[in-house]
């Protein structure tokens, strides 16, 4: 554990001493800080009230107050050795920051944070959290932890809403007159050329829709992700001489090869895993059965909520059951009530203890009216006339823990019934874009997704891949935390002197 | 980019761009097709490429007014540019257009090398089959082709069809006012019973192409057809323009658009293409209301909201 030796801790002490709380538990021996471990809850923020934000778009989370952050900051025990840094996978200073908070010194914290964190305001609202940096910090084990995403994101907007002037412009590097091409702007993509702008190169993203941020802009909703968040870190990322070309779809009208030879020096595949998953099921081809993307581009980036004032219309169902229990699901099912739903069921086939998704979502999605029907799974889509009509769900139990370590559901013999909907959309998850083979000319693993070494380097030794591509499905910081990874191997390629990397090019 | 380079009114209703585009016009091949969206708040509506150039850069399409995006792009002139387009997408009708992937592309099935092989065109669908025709032409088939339309107005691309070095060409309308009167099945129907072709290429509205198919299959005649379904992003992202092939849930804007006609369900296909029907209509009879409504753009009496506020009423869901 920790010791208590360091200058800047014993200085924290000093200030910070006389606003603790006077009635504080003993310390337990285990814990030697300068700060008392809090026993007191973390500083809830506050939300949209449920009953308001179903019927609209705006963002359900409004995020602390100043006096919040500060008050929240204060409940860190500065520990030394900051285990909360190593549960994050772009290692944020996060000890450091919430120290500037603590010292009110909120340019530096957001200096802090930014200098790892190309997309802070985004991490700050979409990031599980639970599972990583708050899932390592001390006070967890008894309490709360330290609300770290809640600070990132004040942080953050503290950031967006100072002047243009004074807002800390990121620091590049001398221009080292090298291209990269980074295909796709999702997570990983954007990731990977803040990071790569940083250390001086010049960065051209290639997307293939017609606006910049990938599953940021066409998956998750505008209430929990507002869409100017996501504007103004791509705008920063354009100012920190990163070039985006939208309407370009890698592999048919450009291969990762042809960039290659017509100059760029490498390039990194961020195209995500983008072809949803199907039930396999009877009538799941009906009209009113969505894919959870489908359901969800509809509505986020083509506006269908304001249809007819833009063009793309969504149906919207009275009924709606939305398949599954992850993230995608929670958004799909907040989103169907948000459209007038009278009633949106969701169908998952274990338990809510198990659910992939945010604690914080299913919380919300809780609270606004989604039912949720445990231990239940699609067997078929009945229809008439073309259209759904509703979902006959298998009853299911849990086994024993499968290889995930999660207990497997197995069907209860002879429980099955029809659960009444009109509309059905599937979240279940993704599958590599077939299309992916003539991106690159690369090494594929048996489940179609690109082979890749740790750094993210592919078979191709100026091709390096990360995100959902290389991994399957995952989180939005885990694909940022592969596209920064991949971009420092690419940096320490192209800086390596000739001979060590014709060695590694070989 | 995206600049509309010349526009053609081919008859009432149909229309001819011709787009500058030379990253796509590089890459571009028959059977394959592009997005587009014509303002901020546009749809994402597939076209399939007509014809292109790769010296000159440009790109070709050809469209039948029918809704909004296309009423759209029919008020674009030349000069004007299109908000987004991108492409080329989906796979090539012919496997040999791909020398980097050789699973990309189709084979047609019981077509030798060389062979005998009819493209069947119904009204705009021709402006897809022609490309393929003369893809066909220039691996040396023999080409033979079929094209119909209502009437002597509604046919396109005639005269670039006569210019290919075809096997036959047969012109059929439902009302005789050009090339024989009659369907597009009677001239396929000989062709496919007098064993003179091997294989059968067929683009045109779902309700054509289900019934040629059928005339080709019941000779003995294997078919190929370009499938339109509705599509978002037509990179595979979504899909909404999923179709059951064989039983199997498949992606048209990443494993097609062509598919062995045999394993389509037609049914589906088509009540899938109405799933929007009432939207379509609705959106388009806005715009026209906009349109009517901006012609009085000077007397001040036309409110953009308006049309947001009837939304709103509609969906019942803000306040």
């Amino acid at each position: 554990m920790t010791q208590l030796n360091s200058d800047k801790q014993a200085e924290c002490v000093q200030t910070s001493n006389s606003e603790l709380p006077k009635t504080l538990p003993v310390t337990p021996s285990a814990i030697p800080t300068r700060r008392r471990p809090s026993r007191e809850p973390r500083h809830a923020m506050a939300n949209q009230p449920a009953e308001e934000r179903i019927s609209n778009f705006q963002e359900v989370a409004l995020g602390y107050t100043l006096e919040q952050a500060r008050a929240e900051a204060e409940r860190c025990l500065q520990c030394k050795n900051a285990p909360c840094e190593a549960g994050c996978p772009v290692e944020v200073r996060i000890h450091d920051f919430i120290s500037a908070i603590i010292d009110n010194d909120l340019p530096e914290a957001v200096a802090i944070l930014k200098e790892r964190n190309a997309l802070p305001a985004v991490c700050g609202r979409v990031c599980p959290q639970e599972s990583q940096c708050e899932a390592t910090c001390v006070l967890a084990r008894r309490g709360e932890p330290v609300a770290i995403g809640r600070l990132e994101r004040f942080l953050a907007d503290w950031d967006r809403q100072r002047p243009e002037e004074e807002r800390n412009k990121t620091r590049l590097a001398p221009c080292k007159h090298k291209r990269i091409a980074v295909i796709g702007s999702g997570p990983a993509g954007l990731a990977a050329a803040g990071e790569l702008s940083l250390r001086g190169y010049y960065v051209e993203v290639f997307e293939a829709l017609h606006s910049p941020g990938g599953v940021l802009a066409y998956g998750i909703p505008e209430f929990r992700l507002p869409n100017y968040i996501l504007e103004d870190e791509v705008e920063a990322l354009r100012q920190a001489r990163v070039t985006f070309h939208m309407n370009a779809p890698i592999g048919t009208v450009a291969s990762c090869e042809e960039l290659l030879d017509e100059g760029f020096n490498a390039v990194f595949i961020g195209v995500g895993a983008g072809l949803p998953k199907f039930m396999d099921i009877p009538g799941e081809n009906l009209n009113g059965v969505y894919s959870a993307n489908e359901f969800l581009t509809r509505v986020n980036l083509m506006h269908a909520y304001e249809f007819p004032r833009w063009d793309t219309p969504v149906q919207r169902g009275r009924q709606v059951v939305v398949i599954g229990g992850g993230n995608v699901a929670m958004d799909a099912a907040r989103t169907a009530l948000r459209l007038g739903a009278e009633e949106v069921t969701l169908a998952y086939r274990r338990t809510q203890a198990e659910m992939p998704a945010r604690i914080e979502e299913v919380e919300h999605a809780i609270e606004e009216g989604v039912k949720l029907v445990e231990l239940a799974s699609p067997l078929e889509v009945v229809g008439q006339d073309g259209w759904v009509t509703g979902l006959r769900l298998q009853k299911m139990e849990l086994g024993r823990a499968d290889a995930s370590g999660r207990r497997r559901p197995i069907p209860v013999e002879g429980e099955e019934y029809v659960h009444p909907a009109d509309t059905v959309v599937s979240a279940i998850g993704t599958l590599a874009n077939p299309h992916l083979r003539e991106v690159a000319d690369v090494d594929i693993n048996q489940w179609g997704y690109l082979s890749v070494g740790e750094d993210g380097q592919t078979s191709n030794p100026r091709i390096f891949a990360g995100g959902d591509i290389v991994t399957g499905s995952a989180t939005v910081i885990e694909a940022m935390g592969a596209g920064k990874s991949a971009a420092i191997a690419i940096d320490e390629l192209l800086s390596a002197p000739d001979v060590q990397t014709q060695r590694r090019m070989t | 980019m995206n600049e509309i380079i010349e526009k053609r009114m081919l008859s009432e209703g149909v229309i001819q761009l011709t787009v500058y585009e030379p990253r796509i016009a590089a890459k571009c091949q028959a059977g394959q097709f592009f997005m587009l969206r014509v303002t901020d708040r546009g749809e994402r509506v597939p076209f399939t490429f007509s014809d292109w150039s790769r010296e000159e850069g440009w790109i070709r399409f050809i469209f039948m007014v029918v809704g909004k995006t296309t009423s759209l792009l029919s008020e674009l002139a030349a000069g004007d540019y299109i908000k987004d387009l991108a492409g080329p997408l989906g796979r090539p009708s012919l496997r040999s257009h791909d020398t980097r992937r050789p699973s990309w592309g189709n084979d047609f099935e019981g077509l030798q090398q060389g062979g005998s092989v009819v493209v069947v065109g119904g009204g705009v669908g021709t402006a897809v089959a022609f490309p393929v025709a003369r893809a066909l032409c220039e691996e040396g088939y023999q080409v033979h082709v079929i094209t119909g339309a209502r009437t002597a107005e509604l046919l396109i691309l005639e005269e670039e069809l006569r210019a290919l070095p075809l096997a036959s060409l047969s012109i059929m309308t439902d009302d005789g006012s050009a090339g024989s009167k009659g369907l597009v099945t009677a001239p396929l129907k000989e062709l496919c019973s007098s064993r003179s072709v091997s294989h059968a290429i067929i683009v045109g509205p779902a309700i054509m192409m289900k019934f040629a198919a059928g005339t080709a299959l019941d000779a003995g005649v294997p078919a190929t057809v370009s499938l339109n379904p509705l599509m978002i992003d037509g990179t595979g992202m979504c899909g909404a323009c999923r179709v059951s092939i064989d039983g199997a849930t498949k992606f048209a804007c990443v494993d097609g658009p062509d598919f062995s006609a045999a394993s389509v369900d037609w049914a589906e296909l088509m009540s899938r293409q109405r799933s929007y029907i009432d939207d379509e209509r609705e959106s388009h009879a806005a715009h026209q209301r906009h349109v009517q409504e901006r012609e009085h753009e000077n007397c001040d009496c036309f409110d953009e909201s308006s049309l947001w506020a009837r939304g709103f009423k509609k969906g019942g869901w803000a306040t």
